[in-house]
């Protein structure tokens, strides 16, 4: 029953979320909008699972005092304080969860992000090497985007723009939409592999 | 010398560091300035299809987005919201993204309160709903079946502007500021080409380059990307001297010591292969 049951009800909802889109009529309208929205409070249920989890770990860290668990503790207190300042007094703004947000969680969110420039310039001295002509193409391409991407590289030379609008709009696109066609490509048979019961890994185990 | 080219091979990261502080810092404590000229980039395309949207049309404008992508997306969010609010078009705010109904508050609040426009008569926001791709799809059928109340708990019914709204069908377009997924890819496929409501998007510049296969077939009306998209934008509703503009100039400044680093870098590459240094 551990296997039928899972298998079941995936094949049925599979089913009937490929019929919707093909046959948008009663009852696959009903029976699909249905599911669209348990698909939304399952998901939401899973931030709570999220929670539990964040709060488990942290907890567990501090209790046997792993590696870098003196972070913990402000995680936790960080977490709790905003739950507490937005379960209190709500989200609007000029409320204490708003300030904490705007004056707290936006700029270091922001400057974590920022750091990611300075490991760039680090990464490419070292690895952005033209040691042959398909790095030096890959190369050649980089300056001309990086350059196309700021006022500077119009001030250098007004084409410089124009290379960069068509590296990105012809090879670029054209490498991008092979990917893409390839993964969703991938995502379609997984899917029915799913929905038909062929593939079993996520069951985790149970087969 | 062979010591020489070695040494520079191996140049200390920090001294990386400090010299790209240094690119960044010294634009913005000079107050330096770039012109922006705005070619034929996505991001006039973008400025174009909203600039010929009549007047009291519905856009839905999506914050998919949070704080650590803000500096490129905010300026962003804030310029399209000044150019929706001059045209007098409404705007319908939402987010993908837990974190981006407070910064999307923030952007048309503060846009709303400078040009005298009115919280549920010309602009709304309806916070955050979790689902992704399947919530589109759900609003693709029902708007209010998804967001019965706003994000301050505003009943959808009691919101004047919401009336004429049923599904995704009621906008002119749909705007996705996004870093990622959920974000714009999921816009086009779900709302764009299951719907038909015209995409339009803002994204971070190192995932631009995905979206520029939607520009190509039409599937999108334009795209900012990064923040020389959104000084693009600025420039062209007018703004002077706008955020986004303003971070040119160390932008411009922090590619071209990445790019001399690198040419450094390869330099010493050379010198040193050519010595037998390097295989």
């Amino acid at each position: 029953m551990r296997l039928v049951i899972p298998l079941a009800i995936t094949f049925t909802a599979g089913m009937i979320m490929i019929l919707n889109f093909f046959v948008p009529h009663q009852p696959f309208k009903f029976l699909g909008e249905n599911l669209q929205e348990w698909y939304m409070i399952v998901a939401s249920g899973a931030i709570f699972l999220g929670v539990m989890n964040l709060m488990h770990v942290h907890s567990r860290k501090i209790r046997l005092k792993q590696k870098n668990w003196k972070y913990s503790p402000v995680t936790i207190i960080g977490f709790l304080l905003m739950l507490v300042t937005g379960l209190i007094y709500g989200v609007a703004e000029n409320m204490p969860f708003d300030y904490l947000f705007m004056n707290m969680v936006a700029p270091m969110s922001a400057t974590m992000f920022s750091l990611l420039a300075f490991f760039v310039a680090s990464a490419a001295f070292r690895a952005f090497r033209a040691s042959n002509w398909r790095a030096t193409l890959l190369l050649t391409s980089a300056f001309l985007v990086m350059l196309g991407q700021v006022p500077i590289g119009a001030m250098i030379w007004d084409k410089i723009p124009l290379a960069k609008v068509w590296l990105m709009s012809i090879p670029n696109t054209a490498g991008q939409r092979a990917v893409m066609i390839g993964a969703a490509m991938g995502v379609v048979s997984t899917s029915l592999r799913m929905i038909f019961g062929i593939e079993r890994s996520w069951l985790g185990g149970a087969d | 010398m062979a010591d020489f080219y070695e040494k520079l091979g191996n140049l200390d990261r920090r001294i990386i560091f400090v010299l790209i502080a240094l690119s960044v810092m010294i634009p913005i404590i000079f107050n330096m300035v770039f012109p922006n000229p705005v070619g034929a980039e996505p991001s006039r395309d973008m400025f174009d299809y909203v600039d010929a949207l009549p007047e009291g049309s519905n856009v839905l404008l999506s914050f998919d987005y949070d704080p650590s992508t803000m500096p490129e997306l905010q300026p962003m969010a804030e310029a399209i919201v000044l150019h929706l609010f001059k045209k007098n078009i409404n705007i319908v705010g939402m987010a993908l993204w837990p974190q981006g109904a407070s910064l999307g508050q923030d952007a048309m609040s503060s846009m709303a309160d400078s040009l005298g426009k009115v919280q549920f008569e010309d602009w709304v926001n309806l916070g955050y709903k979790t689902g992704g791709g399947v919530m589109i799809v759900r609003l693709g059928s029902s708007m209010s079946a998804v967001f019965p109340t706003d994000r301050d708990n505003v009943p959808w019914s009691e919101i004047p502007m919401l009336r004429s709204i049923t599904n995704l069908e009621s906008f002119s377009l749909i705007i996705s500021l996004s870093a990622g997924d959920p974000g714009i890819i999921q816009w086009v496929m779900m709302a764009g080409d299951r719907f038909g409501v015209p995409i339009g998007g803002g994204c971070t510049a190192v995932s631009a380059p995905t979206l520029y296969t939607y520009l190509q077939t039409g599937q999108m009306v334009g795209l900012l990307g990064g923040l020389k998209g959104a000084a693009d934008y600025e420039t062209l509703i007018g703004i002077v001297g706008g955020q986004a503009v303003r971070g040119m100039a160390p932008q411009s400044i922090a590619h071209v010591v990445i790019m001399l680093f690198i040419i450094i870098g390869n330099v010493a590459y050379f010198l040193q292969r050519k010595k037998g240094g390097v295989k």
